[in-house]
């Protein structure tokens, strides 16, 4: 799919660093002279603008923690007076206060910017109908892509989350062709049209997904997209970034990280050591451009990649994998890590069960316990107990083998696992520490 | 001929907790789908319903649209004598036979005494039980 920005896009990849280089500099300098609280973490750290003098010397640099943001609440990180502001968000405070983040006029546009060339580069453009179904309001999902479908002259449908029923009528009868909404909701959405009658795949003009905002794995790609008939591209960003802000190309090997506007390192979760490209740790961004709200080196908890070198549609920016959880959701049994989307994934290769499921973990005694609850599939249900219990064991079997930690597995009814419209919760820790 | 004995029963796949059992009963009342027969088979957290009703098709169908997983199950259902040695006869025909038995359950009602039998060889058992002078359930009682 031709770039959007094409300068920019398919800049050679010496020339996006000696960019990135310019961008870094002239922000550290206007963050060390106009914002407290870099300022005062760069003095802690013992490190002056001057020090950076390649773009590796960014790892001098002091981190940045979702706490530093909630610690600065409302708003005493920001660096542009409330009068040079457009918008305000809000994240959800699932855990602690919620984070603010302000928006200048060029902030805006930078955002529309980046996904206008997502959104272009899997095809997306005029003549397109996209539903943004997508919370609108405070959470920055719904009228972020909303700003980058209009920026490619699509027209956008901002239907929201909930009322399925009416989303998937607005569907048919508006022509739609591409979607922005959690995996989640659109396996939700595909199982609500199924009871209507109808089938996404045949009755609908639907072809493109923008999924995001939650983890999701290959296996659920190839899911979506046999069920749905549709091409499904994973998008990324989070609030701090200023919303959903990257995607895939068409292509699917890997989400663009636009290097003018965003500097990536891959560190380790635990020494904060910069990995080099292709190793998994905790993804940290540092925001080139932004103004109200500056991030630098802003360790965002998800666990990914990135893959330097160019990209076969001919984009050369840096990309990164697939989200392989998060730092904090990471859950600790009997000492070994788990990832819930470890357990989505092995749980994809069975046939015998849905794709919907819950964690439990409890502790009996001194020992940690893991339940895990899926639902029976049709094709799998027998009426013999001894053949649901091999269906049982096989699942515990195929979990022990991925997660390398013993799990129980308890077969429950269809549809009563909780299919969520947002972000999906799927782990219950009941362990009193 | 042999398939005339044939019965469908249905299975539902159920959560071991209070009011499961509700929900089915219930949904097969509000559609006025009677039961003959059913039996809970329980393993590790989950069962599995089995029942006997007039209107199978029906009632799959009604408990299915509600997101229950439903099968349909071939099984027989042989009339015993409700007296002592009932039970006897017949599982000396299947066990002289050869037939094993999966599982099973009865009911005694106002015309005697069912044994329902599902077994591995359906047609053979039924051929089996007629041989020996047994007398076996409709399937033309459930439509």
């Amino acid at each position: 799919m031709a770039p959007w920005n094409p300068r920019i896009e398919e800049m050679p990849p010496d020339e996006l660093r000696r960019l990135q280089f310019k961008l870094v500099k002239s922000l550290i300098y206007r963050l060390y002279s106009f914002n407290d609280f870099y300022r005062r973490r760069m003095k802690e750290q013992e490190v002056h603008p001057d020090d950076i003098r390649t773009l590796e010397d960014v790892a001098k640099l002091p981190f940045m923690y979702k706490g530093d943001l909630r610690d600065g609440y409302p708003d005493r990180i920001f660096s542009a007076e409330q009068n040079e502001l457009v918008r305000y968000h809000v994240s959800s405070g699932t855990t602690g206060k919620p984070t603010v983040v302000g928006y200048t006029e060029r902030d805006i546009e930078n955002w529309s910017e980046s996904l206008a060339r997502g959104f272009s580069s899997c095809g997306l453009g005029r003549g397109d109908v996209i539903q943004v179904s997508y919370g609108y309001g405070l959470f920055t999902g719904g009228l972020g892509a909303h700003y980058g479908a209009e920026r490619v002259g699509a027209t956008v449908l901002p239907t929201s989350v909930g009322n399925t029923e009416r989303q998937i009528e607005l569907m048919q009868d508006l022509h739609v062709t591409a979607i922005a909404c959690t995996p989640s909701y659109l396996l939700h959405m595909g199982e609500v049209a199924e009871k209507m009658g109808v089938s996404i795949k045949n009755d609908t003009d639907l072809r493109i997904g923008f999924l995001g905002a939650e983890p999701w794995s290959e296996q659920m790609r190839t899911r979506i997209q046999d069920w749905l008939g549709i091409r499904a591209y994973d998008i990324y960003g989070t609030s701090e970034l200023s919303g959903p802000m990257f995607t895939e190309c068409a292509e699917q090997q890997g989400i663009h990280i636009w290097g003018d506007l965003a500097l990536v390192e891959i560190v380790d979760p635990a020494t904060g050591e910069v990995l080099q490209a292709g190793e998994q740790g905790e993804l940290t961004i540092t925001m080139l451009q932004k103004e109200a709200l500056p991030m630098v080196r802003y360790r965002i908890g998800d666990l990914t990649a990135v893959e330097e070198g160019g990209c076969a549609c001919g984009r050369t920016h840096p990309r990164i994998g697939r989200i392989r959880g998060r730092v904090d959701d990471m859950l600790i049994i009997r000492g070994i890590n788990v990832f819930p989307s470890q357990v989505e994934h092995a749980l994809l290769e069975i046939p015998e069960v849905g794709r919907h499921f819950q964690i439990v973990v409890d502790r009996k005694g001194a020992l940690d316990s893991m339940l895990v609850r899926v639902e029976v599939s049709e094709e799998a249900f027998s009426d013999k107990i001894t053949e649901l219990m091999v269906i049982k064991r096989a699942v515990e079997h195929r979990l022990r083998g991925s997660l390398n930690v013993g799990v129980d597995v308890e077969l429950v009814e269809p549809g009563s696992l909780p299919r969520f419209e947002g972000k999906s919760k799927k782990v219950v820790d009941r362990r009193s520490l | 001929m042999e398939k005339s004995y044939i019965v469908k029963q249905i299975s539902i796949f159920s959560e071991n907790r209070p009011g499961r059992l509700a929900a089915i009963a219930g949904a097969l009342r509000d559609a006025g789908i009677n039961i003959f027969a059913f039996s809970i088979a329980e393993a590790d957290g989950f069962g599995v319903v089995r029942a006997l009703v007039d209107r199978p098709d029906d009632a799959h169908r009604t408990l299915t649209d509600l997101g229950f997983r439903v099968s349909f199950t071939d099984v027989i259902g042989v009339k015993m004598r409700d007296e002592p040695g009932g039970l006897s006869d017949i599982a000396s025909i299947l066990g002289d036979a050869g037939i094993n038995i999966e599982y099973a359950y009865a009911y005694s009602g106002r015309d005697g005494a069912v044994l329902i039998l599902r077994v591995d060889q359906v047609e053979d058992a039924i051929r089996q039980i007629l041989g020996r002078g047994g007398e076996l359930l409709e399937a033309s009682l459930s439509r």
